[in-house]
């Protein structure tokens, strides 16, 4: 009896979760354009989508940007950790808190605030600005998932290897990276996914003509959002599927680099 | 450890060039020698082939921007973040423009086109936002109405009074905007539709109040998909959607009730301080020509204003469609919506949400 309810709900779960992903993923091969009526299988919204630049374009800017300011984000992100490292407690925490007050900032703030630096700047707004912006709200991601990593480290052991002639750059590389990779792997794909998710602050900084694909759904709102846009996103899940399947059924690598924390 | 300090200060140093980099290189424009055009629009609402052909023909670069609500628009205008040349906004919104002076007169000479073409009778209602029609050139118009689901009522549909019947009690459907709420409420109360009258807006709040257990839903963009699969008998609809939801269930039929409606008026201006007014009154007058207004109706389906395209409508169904082109005259109380300033759109937004708690 009792398992039979942990299996109800986590089937009441699944279903909460992908009922709408499902619902979205059949429409996109529905003839008719409206929800309401099934008009027969069709793959014309995925020809349809193939041949539309705008949304190809969108969707270009989209995996661009987030790449570039997940990884810049990364660098400086971890660059950061170790100078805080390094501080005295007080200073620590201060600046741990003025890198969290952004994640905890309203997007729509962020956006804002963003867009009248730029102004008061002068820049040319476009994809720099957005890239840049997301560069910003980036960086607190990554200090978040790489900080409490880099607290593990025992500073012996790179002083150790201080002690056995590496230079200070050999030392970090060969023996503090490595197992600070965890972390960074994961604040960068933290920060990847908040970089494709975003859409305010997008918004206020971008530039005439350029669009990521969450501005350019969000213009589709009055006239109704087109199923090109159901096809495309029936795609972008399938691979993300895929890619999970593969790297949960790919054999767990020993890494022998790895210290003994 | 001071040297690893340096060598943080050299790597974010290098990040921060990097960046910089990246954006001084998407500040490159288009080299074409006509110049540019920079234009926001609505989603969806032109066809991107007449920018195709506006860009062949005279050169002039276009670097299209689509907007999602007029209120999105503002203050990214207002703000001057993207320098626009030209922006269609809706009526109460170039009313609130005007009065920020936002935008520059047009000059007509250079626009003959819109003259020529665009019918006097559309002109005539742009001067309840635009007084003088110094400033905007209508680009798309439409009327509110009812929609109706012929299988679902007992008698034809007529006036907004049957959406306080309690015979459609749960099949009713309502547009969740402050505006457009309120507009039904006070047409039905006979009042004007930007009154600020604090005792007729409470008479239509009341009325609001009164109508709401009998409303399934308060909606936008979802009354399409609902009248079409057939889940409300009756709902408050724009007229550009109305052909489209006959076209999937020929059952629905679209009414402009008696007591009078919203005319709504997107019509294209060009900003104060455009960097290009020439190319931007090139691009509106190009707009205006009979032949890309055609264009432009078949791919938006919204009502054209422009009399030299509803020439060239083939369908002849849709030429002479009362819904896409009723005879305003015929209409008494027909009303567009101007900006009642900060302390009315305060006053609505107030009563609204008493409505949405009540």
């Amino acid at each position: 009896m009792r398992n039979a309810l942990k299996k109800f709900y986590i089937a009441l779960i699944f279903l909460f979760l992908y009922a709408p992903i499902a619902t979205l993923m059949v429409l996109s091969f529905n003839a008719s354009k409206t929800r309401a009526k099934w008009g027969g299988f069709t793959f014309k919204w995925y020809a349809q989508l193939a041949r539309n630049d705008d949304i190809l374009r969108a969707l270009g800017n989209t995996l661009l940007i987030a790449l570039f300011s997940s990884v810049i984000a990364t660098v400086i992100g971890t660059i950061a950790c170790i100078a805080m490292n390094h501080m005295k407690k007080r200073t620590r925490t201060i600046m741990m808190g003025v890198t969290n007050i952004p994640m905890l900032n309203a997007d729509i703030v962020t956006g804002i605030s963003l867009m009248l630096l730029f102004i008061s700047f002068g820049f040319r707004f476009g994809f720099g600005t957005i890239l840049l912006s997301h560069i910003t709200f980036n960086i607190p991601y990554v200090i978040l998932s790489v900080m409490p990593r880099m607290k593990q480290l025992k500073p012996s052991i790179y002083e150790a290897a201080l002690d056995l002639g590496a230079s200070p750059v050999t030392a970090f590389f060969k023996v503090v990276f490595p197992d600070l990779m965890p972390g960074i792997l994961s604040g960068f794909l933290m920060a990847f996914t908040m970089s494709l998710d975003d859409f305010i602050i997008t918004h206020f900084t971008k530039g005439a003509g350029v669009d990521t694909l969450s501005t350019k759904i969000y213009t589709e709102v009055r006239k109704g959002i087109k199923p090109e846009m159901y096809a495309l996103s029936t795609i972008i899940f399938a691979a993300v599927l895929v890619l999970l399947l593969l790297v949960n059924a790919a054999p767990e690598k020993k890494d022998k680099n790895r210290h003994p924390v | 450890m001071t040297r690893i300090n340096l060598k943080n200060k050299m790597l974010l140093g290098g990040v921060m060039l990097l960046a910089a980099a990246g954006m001084a290189g998407c500040g490159s424009s288009g080299g074409k020698e006509g110049g540019q055009v920079i234009v926001y629009n609505w989603g969806e609402y032109i066809d991107p082939e007449t920018i195709e052909m506006f860009e062949e023909e005279t050169g002039i670069e276009v670097v299209y921007d689509e907007f999602e609500t007029n209120e999105i628009m503002y203050p990214k205008v207002e703000s001057g973040a993207a320098s626009y040349d030209v922006v269609c906004p809706s009526d109460y919104m170039i009313s609130k423009m005007i009065a920020g002076d936002m935008l520059a007169e047009i000059n007509f000479e250079n626009i003959p086109n819109a003259k020529k073409n665009i019918g006097a009778q559309y002109f005539e209602q742009a001067k309840g936002f635009d007084p003088e029609n110094k400033y905007s050139v209508p680009y798309c118009w439409g009327t509110v109405g009812i929609l109706y689901n012929k299988t679902m009522v007992e008698e034809p549909i007529t006036s907004w009074a049957q959406l306080w019947d309690e015979k459609y009690a749960d099949n009713i459907l309502m547009q969740d905007s402050v505006r457009d709420a309120f507009m039904v409420a006070e047409k039905l109360n006979g009042f004007s539709m930007n009154t600020t009258d604090p005792q007729e807006l409470e008479t239509a709040k009341n009325a609001l109040i009164e109508q709401k257990p009998l409303v399934q839903a308060y909606v936008i963009d979802q009354v399409r998909d609902k009248m079409i699969g057939g889940e409300a008998a009756i709902g408050v609809i724009y007229s550009g959607e109305a052909i489209y939801t006959q076209r999937e269930n020929p059952d629905l039929e679209y009414v402009i009730p008696e007591e009078g409606t919203n005319v709504w008026i997107d019509s294209w201006v060009i900003l104060k301080d455009a960097p290009n007014k020439e190319n931007a009154e090139k691009f509106i007058d190009f707009m205006c020509r009979g032949d890309v207004a055609v264009k432009n109706f078949e791919y938006i389906t919204y009502s054209t204003p422009n009399d030299a395209a509803r020439e060239l409508i083939e369908d002849e169904a849709i030429r002479n469609s009362e819904i896409a082109f009723p005879d305003l005259s015929q209409y008494n109380n027909l009303e567009t919506f101007v900006y009642l300033g900060e302390d009315g759109d305060a006053l609505y937004n107030e009563l609204w949400k008493e409505v949405k708690s009540n």
